[in-house]
């Protein structure tokens, strides 16, 4: 009995946080393990989801919906519904067996777990350079995709959609941030790296006829940021410290405009970044 | 001449950054960044001071702005906020504020 559980387990920790995805389905047990494969993990799961694959909603671009019911988070969209209890830290997701339900699922837990720990889901690729990570962010055209094509053999890819990013609070220290992997996808169709790095600097994107970084003031700096947070909820509490951390990020980290030229030699130039955060 | 009482809506959430005020409404998620002027209106926006006295002690002495291009750029900038929620306006005092914003 202790090994059917065993082999059934399907623990995915993205960025330090381990989610046990429960289920009794062995098809939809093995859709996760290849979805998440890179992200599976033995750690001791800090929650739990558990999953009824009885609904029969179609696969939905809709948006999300998402409300506080007393304690729980109630999240809906045409393809899923969900309840999350953040004190017990365990869920019950009703979803078809399609795993985009279950990617925008987990989307929206991470991004409450981060709003509390002091991080965000940001849209933006990111990769690891020199021990470095970098985040590129910018609406749908932008250039993301084909900045991470661009990218050469050493650079370690740890999204092209979705970038976790992660706070770390060193009591009596200065604060940094961490990019980490998600095995969140856009038009690359593939996963990112299941590894994390310090963020050097954050870039908005934009193609043009030259490779060139131009400082952003910090209102504009955060403007741009707030607007490629992902952020589902209405709750005071939580966008009080979406705001925090965001203003906090902009003051520790480098945050540029990146115009870029689509051949590799813009990589160069992200090699050749020095930056300093915007003057606060 | 009646007067305009402004408080803040106690549905945003605001920070300072590099003297300009964060400032994002909890019930759509719109974001706004306010000038240093917008910045000391919104913060004596206390709900019991009338705009007017706002301009002429906050606007007028801070900034050495004309006090009547001063009150109408104030009346525009409160009628802009009022639409988003961000700013209650009333011809009556206004109840507890909505907390400082955090540094």
């Amino acid at each position: 009995m202790a090994s059917v559980l065993q082999t059934q387990r399907c623990v995915v920790e993205i960025g330090g946080i381990p989610i046990w995805l429960r289920t009794d389905d062995e098809q939809f047990l093995h859709t996760l393990r290849q979805r998440y494969g890179g992200f599976l993990s033995s750690s001791r799961p800090e929650f739990e989801l558990e999953f009824d694959l009885s609904s029969a909603g179609p696969v939905s671009d809709d948006d999300v919906r998402l409300r506080r019911d007393g304690a729980d988070w109630v999240l809906e969209r045409g393809d899923f519904q969900a309840r999350w209890n953040p004190l017990s830290g365990r869920g019950r997701v009703r979803q078809n067996p399609n795993p985009y339900a279950l990617d925008s699922v987990l989307r929206i837990l991470h991004s409450l777990i981060l709003a509390e720990r002091g991080g965000f889901l940001l849209h933006a690729a990111s990769a690891i350079c020199d021990g470095k990570a970098y985040l590129f962010s910018g609406v749908s055209g932008a250039g993301k995709t084909t900045l991470t094509r661009l990218a050469p053999p050493d650079i370690t890819l740890l999204t092209d959609e979705i970038s976790y990013i992660r706070g770390l609070k060193n009591p009596g220290h200065a604060s940094d941030y961490q990019a980490c992997g998600t095995p969140f996808c856009g038009e690359l169709a593939k996963a990112g790296e299941n590894c994390a790095a310090p963020v050097s600097a954050l870039f908005f994107l934009e193609q043009g006829p030259e490779n060139r970084v131009d400082e952003l003031s910090p209102s504009d700096a955060m403007r741009r940021l707030m607007r490629n947070i992902l952020f589902f909820a209405e709750d005071p509490a939580l966008v009080e410290k979406i705001l925090a951390t965001a203003c906090d990020f902009v003051s520790r980290v480098p945050t540029c405009r990146l115009m870029f030229y689509p051949d590799a030699r813009v990589w160069d130039r992200i090699r050749q970044f020095e930056g300093v955060p915007v003057h606060v | 001449m009646s007067e305009t009482y402004v408080a803040r809506s106690s549905a945003i959430a605001a920070r300072m950054l590099a003297g300009e005020m964060m400032v994002m409404n909890s019930m759509d998620s719109t974001f706004f960044t306010l000038n240093e002027v917008a910045t000391a209106i919104w913060q004596a926006a206390d709900g019991r001071t009338p705009l007017r006295e706002i301009v002429r002690t906050r606007i007028c002495e801070q900034f050495d702005i004309d006090p009547e291009q001063a009150e109408k750029d104030a009346e525009q900038f409160v009628a802009e906020l009022s639409q988003h929620g961000i700013l209650l306006v009333s011809p009556e005092p206004l109840g507890d504020p909505h907390p400082q914003e955090k540094p």
